[in-house]
């Protein structure tokens, strides 16, 4: 079984701090994790390789740093990791992001699985997963809370706030993993200096793949963000005076009257 | 000159942090309270490779080295104390058996030591062979092909728990100290048994047992080394397992310096957080600056030990100095949270018991003393 792993490094998120003025991440210092969810994927894909052997290649999108992340997907158990690397994927949103994975997981070839986490807790889409399927025409399903391999196909359970569906799809299938799929094994003390005793990273840059450059990048994502801000909470109450609940009730009929709600 | 952990180091850093608050700390409290013996935890250190680090891939076990075992040693004792030390003495066996070991004893016993689970013990002290080891009655007389072990063993770490165990026991009680031998006896051998088991003020959750062997029979092949090393077997393992308890020394003044910051700044006195208060902050400069230097004492150790350079004294030097921090420092600590600090809803008073052990066992800071000044002045 040949699996794919999207994974992307973010800041983590209990140490984040926000620049009020200028309403963007203080990422000076903030140290950077696998995305809570993709671990998860991680391990989805490990515990089927343990179950029916194969290979597990982690990819990822990200500057040169995000080899981090990559590196401990490796100590994890994965046997392959490739790094998408270069100026002009920066400011790629999740259609560009998309467009660049798929190119990607095109160039690896030979799938069963593609796995990705739910969505990242740095922008909370949840979009690249199911884009990406989109961008390789291939079935999805999202929200995976169990999954076992059967034959060619794979049953999933996939957790609703309605309820579970359970869904049988044919392979190469996508999936997106929540928390509730598994919990996410530590990379063995062997894994880790593997890992890093040789630099089996690979770096694809833009020249590794076949893709459209209007598609990518910041002038190729149709999402611009303008301005990104904290919620300022406010608190806006009133309280009804009155001699007893009668004369309470009285004004609180009167203050609803006056704003049109009754 | 590189101050600074490989970017391998880091990283198992902190995948034995995040190991240590899913895993440990939240069982620490529970286990100071009943004594019980992490059995479950050990075993996930073991899945994890942690119980394997020092012992080489084809044994079965992580590979790695000295500075991954203290870094990780660290780690644990920041959030259990008596995890910590389960996982530091563990580690004494499978490293006496891959030094000494014949090729036999390296096959059967690395593999279920380093990632299989299987608990060792490490058995010198006797009642009245504490410092003194060569004060050690236990007997080991050859009969045959068998050595038959008759003698009492005190305050052994795990020795209740160990499926396998290292005695020093005289093989010729008329050499005194250089009859003194190492041999491996296995959990459930007949003759073998546990007798008391002590109740302890710190560290409670690491058993600590008596050892009684009364006609113990095992194959003359449990033989570590030759007959008549066992006091230098037993020395190089001592010199390698302080550098194990200085690391948990680190990780439990780490730990109390970390909460006392926290605590200053989240405690109002006066209308202000305790950080306004000079006096305190100088508790907080010492504190850190012993850290610090504790550390890095640690780090050197474990390096010199792991690129084969001479480390006795430099190990017990950080094995002297880092528990003599962890008591500052959780002693301050503790001042800093006030009453609350000596209750049991917050961790101080549990870390403070915990850091006196540190102070005492694999050598008391008064041996060490002996050591280092001998090493000194030559």
């Amino acid at each position: 079984m040949k699996i794919i792993v999207c994974v992307k490094q973010v800041p983590d998120t209990n140490e984040v701090r926000i620049n009020q003025e200028t309403g963007t991440l203080i990422r000076d210092g903030v140290p950077s994790i696998i995305n809570p969810d993709d671990k998860n994927a991680i391990e989805g894909a490990l515990a089927l390789k343990d179950i029916h052997g194969g290979h597990v290649t982690v990819l990822s999108m990200g500057p040169p740093q995000a080899k981090e992340a990559l590196k401990e997907a490796l100590a994890m158990g994965a046997d392959e990791a490739v790094l998408l690397s270069d100026r002009a994927f920066a400011g790629s949103d999740t259609w560009a992001t998309s467009t660049i994975l798929a190119a990607a997981i095109e160039a690896i070839g030979g799938y069963d699985i593609i796995f990705c986490g739910r969505q990242a807790i740095d922008g909370d889409t949840a979009q690249v997963g199911p884009e990406t399927a989109e961008f390789l025409n291939i079935p999805q399903v999202t929200y995976a809370k169990h999954i076992k391999a059967v034959g060619d196909r794979v049953q999933i359970t996939r957790y609703t706030e309605y309820g579970d569906y359970v869904i049988e799809a044919k392979m190469p299938l996508l999936l997106t993993a929540i928390k509730e799929l598994n919990e996410p094994r530590f990379p063995s003390v062997r894994g880790i200096f593997k890992a890093y005793s040789t630099d089996d990273v690979k770096v694809w840059t833009l020249d590794d793949l076949k893709i459209d450059m209007t598609q990518i990048g910041l002038k190729g994502s149709p999402t611009n963000v303008f301005r990104s801000f904290v919620p300022v909470k406010e608190k806006n109450s009133l309280i009804i005076e009155g001699q007893n609940g009668k004369e309470k009730a009285a004004a609180l009929i009167n203050k609803l009257t006056d704003l049109k709600l009754v | 000159m590189n101050f600074k952990l490989s970017d391998a180091h880091a990283m198992l850093q902190k995948v034995a942090r995040e190991f240590a608050e899913k895993e440990v700390a939240p069982l620490a409290a529970e286990l100071d309270l009943t004594g019980e013996f992490p059995r479950e935890t050990f075993e996930k250190m073991a899945k994890c490779g942690f119980t394997g680090i020092g012992t080489p891939i084809e044994y079965g076990g992580s590979g790695a080295d000295d500075l991954a075992k203290a870094v990780v040693v660290t780690e644990i004792a920041r959030k259990c104390a008596a995890t910590a030390a389960t996982l530091s003495i563990h580690s004494i066996f499978p490293s006496v058996i891959m030094k000494f070991g014949t090729e036999e004893q390296k096959a059967k016993y690395l593999p279920l030591c380093a990632d299989g689970g299987k608990l060792s013990a490490f058995a010198l002290t006797e009642p009245n062979a504490g410092s003194d080891a060569g004060a050690v009655k236990t007997m080991a007389i050859l009969e045959g092909d068998e050595y038959v072990l008759n003698g009492t063993k005190c305050f052994i770490s795990g020795g209740g728990q160990a499926e396998y165990l290292i005695i020093f026991a005289l093989t010729d009680p008329a050499k005194g100290l250089k009859g003194l031998s190492a041999i491996i006896v296995e959990r459930g051998t007949p003759g073998f048994s546990i007798g008391k088991i002590e109740e302890k003020m710190g560290i409670r959750a690491s058993e600590t047992v008596e050892l009684i062997f009364d006609n113990c029979r095992v194959p003359k092949e449990n033989l570590v080394g030759k007959e008549g090393k066992g006091f230098n077997i037993a020395m190089t393992a001592l010199d390698g397992a302080r550098i194990g308890v200085a690391a948990q020394a680190l990780g439990i003044a780490e730990e109390a310096l970390d909460e006392a910051v926290k605590y200053m700044k989240e405690r109002v006195q006066f209308g202000k957080p305790l950080t306004a208060l000079q006096g305190l902050n100088w508790y907080i400069a010492e504190m850190a600056t012993k850290v610090e230097a504790a550390k890095w004492m640690v780090y050197n150790a474990a390096f010199l030990k792991q690129s084969g350079q001479p480390f006795t004294k430099e190990a017990a030097m950080a094995k002297l100095y880092a528990s003599e921090t962890a008591m500052f420092v959780t002693n301050l600590s503790l001042q800093i949270h006030g009453g609350y600090g000596y209750m049991k809803d917050y961790p101080l008073e549990r870390m403070l018991r915990d850091a006196k052990i540190t102070e005492i066992y694999e050598g008391t800071s008064e041996i060490h003393k002996v050591v280092i000044a001998r090493a000194v002045l030559g």
